[in-house]
């Protein structure tokens, strides 16, 4: 590594210091924009020494032709591995001699990597951020070790009966748009697949005005403003490539579709076309979900790792409560096109798929047909408001939020989200529940465990999941 | 900008006239407030025969009380958008929640009852075994669970209480009754075998004061902690394959079993184990592994240092064809750092690591909670945080390398392999 930063000296990375600060006196957000159009935006939080830098890139699995899927995950792979100023072997500890961590992921719209270190790692983490956009090696050897990596990533997906449902049921849905294939990419891609494209591909989406840098922490943002400008300001913009505008056409009747495979456990899957987050009807879709399965929030980094508050929601009674199925969750997430909103379904042993799915789609339809009421609104408003406190309870999940709004839509979506949450009227809701409930909109998936023996050959060439694809940890 | 305090986190601890231990750190950082009800409670309490017991007792303690329904605790938590999570590990039962501060009284009042006047109605009983046992049915077909559960079961043989599945099987759990959830419940839930940590937005001695207000009039028995008795020792290398035909990818599970929390040589062990799989990217053996050999996405060490002697378990997920070469690569490194120890340059990152990450670890307040409650279930003292950076930073290299030298023996090692992979089926020597 150069010398730009000075090491940290051991042992003093905690000295008590729990910050003095109240929730009154943070949450300001400044941006800017460099000359070379990266976006900056700094959140001051003060309430533990510590920085978190997530750098934000507009290049997700829907940005891949047929041929190259899992492109931008095994971009994201590889850009952990050295630059031109930090040789491949002092990688490991750069951010941990901080105390910090870091990781990355990929999902359908989007790649972003972070770091969370005490705050007298800023430079460090930008300087970081500064090589990984502008100067990683792509070193023929290490794209072949990380290939099989990958694929290691790939089948430990596949080893999940419910992932593989999800893989099948997302790719029955869209049948035009690119966010029908998974963020992993196909296996024959990923055997195919050439450094020359990786790096090709990096340095077309890898530029200043197609990224957005987020620092959020104990820090004050002029500072970082001038410590941006240091690490980015010579980075040359350039120029990016169009996204995607292709629209998955109306879906004009219900679809089906099933994945035979040895197992012990049944698995339902429902998912309709749902909003994207910038549309008028995502708030109340997220509120139909919390009547349906409990509040989940709209943070993916935090918020999915704790349960829903989903007793008194209508499936976990009509699934759970009556003994049909041991879980249930729903899933619409916040995305820049218009994506999914997912039911899962656990089957209970002994019971048959049909039943659980008749019981699921009584629901569904009648809340389709009849919406929600007053009071069963105005709790949804509760969990949700609740849940957007819970899930913000750290500078990491802050920084997360405001680069994943900016990114799929923009901040302000995110920063809304509260007010819009707390004036959705109970038409908006009903009228989304009418629009989008429709047996016509849906795919229905069944995991259907065959006895032993009776399967489909099991090889590798069935695909993971469709979710975000982590780096690490 | 913040100012230094040298503080730490200074938590506020007390103890009621019955027993009860509460733990309470006041935050500002959201308006709400994180708090654990930990019993002595894990599934090594489960009697003979009745494998399973605590943690069934976990998915319905929280289903109806004396005064209120499974409704009614359903539409309290639902309506302020709180989340009760029960969960049964080996040594503890723990009841967490995060809730806002304004919701603090009433989910503390509502958690208390849980804790000390269930009733379990039937219906719940049935509902909730029905659970229990398609999860059981899921694990069977996880082979990252089969991997881990078949090592801990050589590990500890016999009946150990660490070598029995926290689940039970599905034979225990159908006959798992009313009578003996009740029983468990009222031999493991007593006021002296509670620990409560509450932080966030409330005023320390507000919410001790709550807390002595709904747990103060509970009374029971003193429950003695168990003692968890020392396995075998190993005679040799025993590996155990749980063939999964219908899987892709093969899970590796390889351990020891190590040392109990309350060894003077913790810490030292703590650093080896960060640069044996650890530090980074999963340590020396990421670094063989993963980054080198490309085999695994996943590969990791870790150790449960507990009340009883605890397993250190090393992990990867690899292709059934690498898996005679992934562990023939980790017999590799912990022949290596037997041999030759860690280097100067490893401990001291690994030293600078483990504390400077104390601040991200202390900065939520579930995180503060989780910490808390380590602190008072091994007796670390209220100023462990203050005291952990020492005694991380005193440790020598030699007292690392004796216990590279003492526990990591490949000729010793117990392994367990679940996936689509045949291999030996079972050697034990």
């Amino acid at each position: 590594m150069s010398d730009q930063v000075s090491k940290p000296q051991p042992g003093d990375r905690y000295n008590g210091d729990m910050g003095t600060s109240t929730q009154e006196e943070n949450g300001r957000l400044a941006a800017r924009v460099l000359d070379n159009g990266l976006k900056v935006l700094v959140q001051e939080e003060h309430t533990a020494p510590l920085a978190s830098v997530w750098c934000w890139y507009k290049v997700g699995s829907k940005d891949e032709a047929p041929g190259l899927t899992g492109v931008s995950h095994w971009v994201e792979h590889m850009n952990f591995k050295g630059t031109k100023n930090i040789p491949r072997d002092q990688v490991k500890g750069i951010i941990e001699q901080f105390g910090g961590s870091w990781n990355g992921y990929t999902w359908i719209d989007q790649t972003t990597y972070l770091e969370t270190a005490t705050h007298d790692a800023l430079d460090r983490m930008l300087f970081i951020e500064s090589e990984r956009m502008a100067s990683c090696l792509y070193d023929p050897e290490d794209c072949e070790s990380e290939r099989t990596v990958i694929i290691s990533e790939l089948q430990g997906g596949e080893n999940d009966p419910d992932q593989l449902l999800d893989t099948e049921v997302t790719a029955a849905a869209f049948k035009a748009h690119p966010y029908g294939h998974p963020t992993i990419g196909w296996l024959s891609d990923l055997e195919r697949m050439t450094r020359d494209e990786l790096y090709g591909y990096y340095r077309r989406y890898y530029v200043p005005n197609n990224a957005t840098l987020v620092v959020v922490g104990d820090l004050e943002a002029d500072d970082v403003f001038r410590a941006a400008e240091r690490h980015f300001g010579a980075i040359q913009p350039g120029t990016v490539p169009p996204r995607v505008y292709t629209k998955e056409p109306a879906q004009i009747g219900e679809r089906r579709v099933t994945v035979s495979r040895e197992g012990t456990t049944s698995y339902l899957k429902v998912a309709y076309h749902a909003p994207a987050a910038a549309e008028a009807d995502f708030v109340p879709m997220l509120l139909i979900d919390a009547v349906l399965a409990g509040a989940k929030g709209a943070n993916l980094w935090a918020g999915f790792r704790t349960p829903p508050p989903q007793r008194s929601a209508r499936l976990y009674r009509a699934l759970v409560d009556s003994r049909l199925a041991s879980a249930v969750g729903g899933a619409i997430l916040p995305t820049q096109d218009p994506f999914l909103y997912a039911i899962s379904v656990t089957v209970a042993e002994g019971v048959a798929l049909a039943t659980v799915e008749q019981a699921a789609i009584e629901q569904l339809d009648r809340l389709g047909r009849e919406g929600v009421t007053e009071q069963e609104l105005a709790k949804a408003q509760r969990q949700l408001g609740a849940r957007l406190v819970f899930e913000n309870d750290s500078i990491t999940n802050i920084a997360h939020q405001i680069g994943f709004f900016e990114t799929i839509a923009t901040v302000d979506v995110y920063r809304d989200l509260p007010s819009r949450i707390a004036d959705v009227s109970l038409d908006q809701v009903n009228g989304a529940a009418a629009k989008y409930l429709r047996p016509t909109n849906r795919t229905i998936g069944w995991f259907e465990p065959v006895p032993p023996g009776s399967g489909a050959p099991v090889t590798a060439d069935e695909p993971p999941t469709s979710g975000p694809t982590s780096e690490a940890r | 900008m913040t100012t230094a305090v040298h503080q730490g986190l200074a938590p506020t601890r007390e103890s009621l006239s019955n027993g009860a231990v509460i733990l309470a750190k006041e935050t500002h950082t959201t308006p709400a407030v994180a708090f654990s009800a930990t019993f002595r409670a894990g599934s090594i309490y489960d009697p003979p025969g009745c494998v399973g017991l605590a943690h069934f007792l976990s998915r319905v303690i929280d289903r109806g009380t004396a005064t209120r329904s499974a409704d009614d605790i359903a539409e309290a938590l639902d309506g302020r958008g709180v989340s009760l999570m029960v969960v049964a590990t080996r040594q503890v039962m723990t009841l967490a929640c995060i809730c806002l501060a304004e919701d603090f009284d009433a989910m503390l009042e509502l958690v208390a009852d849980v804790c000390m006047h269930p009733t379990f109605p039937d219906r719940e009983i049935e509902t909730r075994r029905r659970e229990i046992v398609t999860s059981i049915r899921q694990d069977e077909d996880n082979p990252a669970v089969m991997a881990v559960e078949g090592l801990m079961g050589v590990l500890y043989p016999d009946g150990h209480p660490y070598g029995q599945r926290t689940r039970g099987s599905i034979a225990t759990v159908e006959a798992i009754g009313r009578s003996e959830l009740q029983g468990f419940h009222a031999r493991t839930f007593s006021p002296s075998a509670l620990s409560l940590v509450v932080v966030g937005d409330v005023v320390a001695s507000r919410a001790i004061e709550q807390a002595a207000h709904v747990f103060g009039g509970w009374n029971g028995p003193p429950t003695p902690p168990a003692a968890v008795p020392d396995p075998p020792a190993a005679g040799g290398r025993r590996q155990v394959v749980t063939p999964m035909m219908n899987k892709v990818q093969a899970d590796v599970a390889y351990g020891f079993v190590t040392i109990a929390r309350s060894d003077p040589s913790y810490y030292p062990f703590l650093l080896m184990n960060n640069v044996l799989g650890q530090y980074a990217l999963g340590g020396r053996l990421g670094d063989s592994i993963r980054e080198r050999q490309g085999m695994a996405y996943y590969v990791f060490s870790a150790f449960d240092a507990n009340v009883g002697r605890g397993p250190l378990v090393i992990r990867a997920g690899v292709n059934p064809r690498n898996v005679d070469r992934a562990i023939a690569s980790i017999d590799e490194e912990l022949r290596r750092l037997a041999a030759d120890g860690v280097t100067a340059r490893e401990l001291a990152e690994s030293k600078q690591y483990l504390v400077g990450s104390m601040p991200r670890t202390l900065e939520t307040n579930a995180g503060i909670g989780a910490f808390l409650q380590n602190v008072e279930y091994f007796g670390l003292g209220l100023d462990y945080d203050v005291r952990l950076p020492r005694l991380i930073n005193d440790v020598t290299l030699e007292q690392v390398n004796e216990q590279a030298r003492r526990y990591l023996a490949p000729e010793r090692a117990a392994l367990s392999i679940a996936g689509p992979y045949e291999g030996v089926r079972e050697s034990r020597d």
